[in-house]
């Protein structure tokens, strides 16, 4: 309890920063926008026009949210580096707060994200086939996913030795994991081991599963992933995400607790 | 150390004042030693530590975004205040601050003596029974000084204990029941400031000659009277001796002087200043750390 109260305390703090910097939205606001814009009407010709751009929407979604990653490796390596990290650290709260502070303010960046992607997509002529009910499931998977990758930028916020490193090594590693994923095309056509990969990416079982949720098909030439967590997208997705939450946590915390700088 | 006592670590740059300080605070793990906190054990509650410690850092961490209010509205609620409670100690201390006219202004705008200031207000938001000020006045000015001053006095009328780090041996002498001197992370020499200058010898007479010429005869007096080897400085045409009896060896001396028509400048006898305490004991002077130092001699008195 204290610590779901600290956490707010903290990821309050960060969200008066994030609305004083607005700058900082870029990722998280505008980069969206233009991924919608250039997958839907440079390649989205090629893929299968409108069919294309309705399958596009979900995989925007997906990589969207783990690009947001970057936003918690930067706050992170930031509040460490001014000093900030040090006043949290001579006061009498949890250790785990600090962190928790900040996946949790950049979940609220991912819904505003959310919601301007889904904008996007309906002007682009993205639509919701499914129910309300399955809509909302989507959306919660969505964010659940985001909640959990943000603790993967956590960790690479806490052990960057300086802030740019945080910037190129949080953004680094989101290309081939966005890429390498049915997000945007179909597996099939990959390689075998990058299949492999992408098969298993919780990227592709996120974008998969939201996609069934939505009621969005494929595009006639381009043929939906297989394989088990192809076919339990929705359960693969959400183990993955815990999974992931369970371990990169264990892994801010022991960061956190070796910072000894100076 | 008990309730309401100023200790302050008296020490050059790169002494070791941080270092302790942030062991002491939890931020860093010591490699070795104990040390308590109100009674909480460094290594085995650290918790209970932080809880009962202010820390004002060297480096004002302030959150430069954040207005001052808001600032301490959030130490406050992460000290375990409710939100009422964390307004009303946060408008208390801004009032107290004189920081109540910039209270809605983001830090980031606040002048550097601001946010010392805020950042002090934040150690002493959850009214800790021990307060960590590291060099609480380097960058401030005079006023700025003065005020940071008059709250660590009120801090201990309060009961609270200081553990102040410094480089300022006047501050330190002002302010502190006892001194530490560290240098080059070890504590040299510990007392109260008279027990310190004590130990560096008693009062010191010192002249200042018109002409050079006369230095020599000044210096020759002054073996005479004094109870140690004079140093002189030509280029300020001054000498100085340790003497026992700064009256009789002033009367002695000046007579002396007179009969054989030397021009006395200036005369003064006076105690030593912790600066002298801090040569005596480190060898080197408070400010410089140079390599240049090593040539003076490194006196062996360690109490």
């Amino acid at each position: 309890m204290t610590l779901l109260r600290e956490g707010g305390v903290v990821a309050w703090r960060n969200l008066l920063n994030i609305r004083r910097n607005p700058g900082s939205l870029v990722t998280g606001v505008v980069q969206p926008v233009m991924f919608v814009l250039l997958l839907a009407y440079v390649f989205g010709g090629s893929l299968g026009g409108d069919a294309y751009r309705e399958f596009l929407v979900a995989g925007i979604l997906v990589q969207t949210l783990t690009f947001g990653t970057s936003l918690t490796a930067i706050g992170l390596a930031n509040d460490l580096h001014k000093g900030i990290v040090d006043r949290f650290r001579s006061l009498p709260m949890s250790r785990m707060a600090v962190i928790l502070g900040r996946t949790t303010s950049d979940l609220a960046v991912s819904a505003l994200s959310v919601v301007v992607i889904v904008v996007c997509g309906l002007l682009i002529g993205w639509r919701v086939n499914g129910t309300l009910t399955e809509a909302l499931a989507a959306f919660g998977l969505l964010l659940l996913f985001a909640f959990a990758v943000s603790w993967i930028g956590a960790v690479i916020g806490l052990t960057a030795r300086s802030v740019e490193v945080a910037q190129s090594l949080g953004l680094i590693w989101l290309f081939p994991v966005t890429f390498v994923s049915g997000a945007f095309v179909s597996i099939s056509a990959m390689p075998a081991p990058l299949a492999a990969v992408a098969e298993w990416n919780p990227v592709t079982a996120t974008a998969t599963a939201a996609r069934e949720l939505f009621g969005n098909a494929s595009p006639p030439g381009l043929a939906p992933p297989e394989g088990w967590p192809a076919e339990n997208a929705l359960l693969y997705s959400v183990l993955s995400s815990l999974a992931i939450i369970v371990l990169f946590a264990s892994l801010a915390l022991v960061q956190y607790r070796r910072i000894n700088r100076r | 150390m008990p309730a309401g006592h100023v200790l302050a670590l008296l020490g050059p740059n790169g002494a070791g004042k941080t270092t302790a300080v942030r062991a002491i605070t939890t931020l860093s793990r010591p490699d070795s030693g104990t040390v308590e906190v109100a009674g909480h054990d460094l290594r085995r509650d650290p918790g209970g530590v932080r809880g009962s410690l202010g820390l004002s850092g060297q480096y004002a961490a302030v959150d430069e975004r954040l207005t001052g209010h808001e600032n301490l509205r959030m130490v406050a609620m992460l000290y375990g205040m409710g939100r009422k409670e964390a307004r009303r100690r946060s408008w208390e201390l801004l009032r107290r601050f004189r920081l109540d006219d910039v209270a809605h202004r983001r830090a980031g705008r606040y002048s550097g003596g601001m946010r010392r200031r805020l950042d002090l207000a934040g150690a002493l938001i959850a009214d800790p029974s021990v307060v960590v000020l590291d060099e609480p006045t380097t960058g401030l000015d005079p006023r700025g000084r003065m005020d940071t001053w008059d709250v660590i006095g009120e801090l201990v009328a309060g009961g609270t204990s200081v553990l102040l780090t410094t480089q300022y041996l006047e501050e330190a002498d002002q302010l502190a029941d006892s001194i530490a001197v560290i240098d080059r992370g070890d504590v040299i020499a510990r007392g109260t400031a008279d027990e310190l200058k004590t130990c560096v010898g008693g009062e010191r007479l010192e002249l200042v000659v018109e002409h050079p010429a006369d230095l020599e005869t000044a210096r020759a007096a002054l073996l005479v009277s004094g109870s140690g080897p004079p140093d002189s400085d030509p280029q300020a045409r001054r000498v100085r001796a340790a003497v026992t009896n700064g009256r009789k060896a002033l009367g002695n001396v000046l007579t002396a002087l007179d009969e054989q028509g030397v021009p006395v400048l200036d005369v003064a006898l006076c105690r030593p200043t912790l600066d002298d305490v801090f040569l005596e004991l480190t060898g080197h002077h408070t400010g410089d750390d140079g390599p240049d130092t090593g040539n003076v001699h490194r006196a062996e008195a360690r109490p």
